[in-house]
């Protein structure tokens, strides 16, 4: 099908941007890569009256390292970018692994980071590693700014803390702590496609190999990304070994992620997937922390 | 279309090497743009939602799925289609050719958009193994061969395009 029609501007600037959003609200709608946003109109699933063209915000296209040493990258940068960037690579580990995940390479090529994270799909790999990482996230509004955490970012299906006139313009990364061994393990039925079930999980060794820190959170489980802080507290203290990871595993999967069933996978099916993803990705993670000790 | 209707727009863009300027409505698809308005046929539309890949066109040298970007959007940048491939009439890209030897095509449906993903994919990697490949195939579904054709005539391709010096 084709979109409905709309009236459309491709501002200059992010003020100018902005100054729209602020002028139409609800009935205005950010285009970035248009990966998610033009297929909803084709379907007529999404039909804004008007288009804020932002891909010519090219100061919304960068990624760099900041004085505090974290990782800021632009919200237009295109997901290809990432998988390419040695600094991406360097900082963020785990999102540099995860990025060949999301769709196919013509897709990434479109597909922009503050895209995905906007639209929130709880399917989706980088609002996952956002949770995972404590991304921090800076929307700006006509005349203002505010940062929010990943936590208070995401809020429900396809629901974020973003008002309808603010963007999402930059996000943050912290430095990965010392001795901290990440994974992300999905399965999906072709590569490329949606995941089924999918966990980033990360670890920090301490003294003498006992666990100090641990994260979990899983994709298409729920209504958002779904982080397991019971099973993340199974881990803390232990030595990970196999048995640890296997409660941890169990803890998850039982009581901590909320899998419906759909065409492909019934909801047993996804728990028992999700605990079978989770002693891989552990597996990865305490490999990775070790090496990084040594 | 009327010429003050906001939602109808100038867009002037680069289609294989040549600079075009038309009169569109903003929620013209660029897959629409370039079959109806400039004729190159070859750029094909399966399920206009970016799931099979037949549309894959070069956006200023990176692939991507024209039925996910407005034709407005072209506006400032480049825009490359399967009809720039062939030197002439009476020759082929070493990758068409490939796919003409290796059987690589039954319908040909998909392969418009199949040559324009392989073809930065085998520029950025001259010497891919089978398994690469095939993951570089994933995004485009063909109904017809079975895939094993494809595979095999991309890396044919690939060899031909490594003694050809990279060029067509
Ligand atoms: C075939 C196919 C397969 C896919 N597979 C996957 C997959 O496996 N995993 C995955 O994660 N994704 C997948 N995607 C989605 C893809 O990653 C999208 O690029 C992404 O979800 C949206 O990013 P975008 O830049 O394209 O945003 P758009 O589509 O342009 O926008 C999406 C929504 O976010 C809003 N928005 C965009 N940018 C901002 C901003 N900066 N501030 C505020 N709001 C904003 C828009 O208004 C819109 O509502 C797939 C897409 C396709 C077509
Ligand atoms: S028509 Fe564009 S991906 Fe299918
Ligand atoms: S040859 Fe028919 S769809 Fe691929």
């Amino acid at each position: 099908m084709k979109p409905a029609p709309f009236e459309y501007v491709a501002p200059g600037s992010l003020e100018e941007a902005l100054a729209v959003l602020g002028e139409h609200g609800d009935d205005a709608k950010i285009l970035a890569g248009g990966q998610s946003l033009v297929p909803m109109m084709n379907f007529r699933l999404a039909q804004p009256s008007m288009l804020v063209d932002c891909n010519r915000l090219a100061n919304l296209d960068f990624v760099r390292v900041s004085e505090e040493g974290e990782l800021r990258i632009g919200a237009m940068t295109r997901q290809r970018r990432l998988e390419r960037d040695p600094l991406v690579a360097r900082h963020a580990p785990l999102l540099h692994g995860t990025v060949p995940y999301v769709a196919h390479p013509q897709i990434r090529n479109r597909g922009t980071v503050g895209g995905s994270l906007a639209h929130a799909d709880p399917a989706s790999e980088l609002p996952v590693v956002a949770l995972t990482r404590g991304f921090r996230l800076r929307l700006h509004r006509s005349g203002s700014d505010r940062w929010v955490t990943a936590e208070d970012f995401f809020v429900g299906l396809l629901e974020t803390a973003l008002e309808p006139e603010e963007m999402l313009t930059e996000i943050a990364i912290p430095p990965l702590p010392s001795r901290t061994g990440w994974a992300f393990v999905e399965m999906a039925r072709r590569h490329g496609d949606y995941a089924q079930v999918g966990v980033a999980v990360l670890v920090t060794l301490g003294e003498q190999g006992i666990c100090q820190d641990a994260k979990l959170v899983y994709l298409s489980v729920g209504e958002t990304p779904m982080a397991a802080p019971r099973a993340a507290e199974l881990l803390i203290g232990s030595s990970l070994g196999e048995e640890d990871f296997a409660a941890a595993a169990a803890m998850a999967a039982t009581h901590e992620i909320d899998p419906g069933a759909d065409i492909h996978a019934t909801e047993n099916y996804k728990r028992h997937l999700a605990q079978v993803l989770t002693v891989r990705a552990l597996r990865q993670a305490r490999e990775r922390a070790v090496v990084a000790d040594s | 279309m009327n010429e003050s209707d906001p939602r109808s727009i100038t867009v002037v863009t680069t289609v294989n090497g040549e600079r075009v300027e038309r009169q569109v409505e903003s929620r013209l698809l660029l897959s629409d743009f370039l079959r109806h308005e400039l004729g190159l046929t070859g750029t094909h539309v399966g399920c206009e939602h970016g799931v099979c890949g037949a549309c894959t066109v070069l956006f200023d040298g990176e692939p991507v799925r024209s039925c996910l970007t407005f034709a407005v959007q072209a506006q400032d940048h480049e825009i490359s289609t399967v009809e720039s491939l062939a030197p002439g009439p009476e020759k082929l890209h070493p990758i068409q050719q490939a796919f003409w030897e290796k059987h690589g095509l039954q319908c040909g449906f998909c392969t418009g958009g199949i040559l324009m993903t392989m073809l930065p994919f085998l520029e950025e990697n001259p010497e891919p193994t089978e398994d690469d490949v095939r993951h570089a195939l994933s995004g485009n579904l063909c109904r017809c061969t079975g895939y094993q054709h494809i595979v095999d005539a991309v890396l044919h391709a690939a060899a031909m395009m490594r003694s050809d010096g990279g060029h067509g």
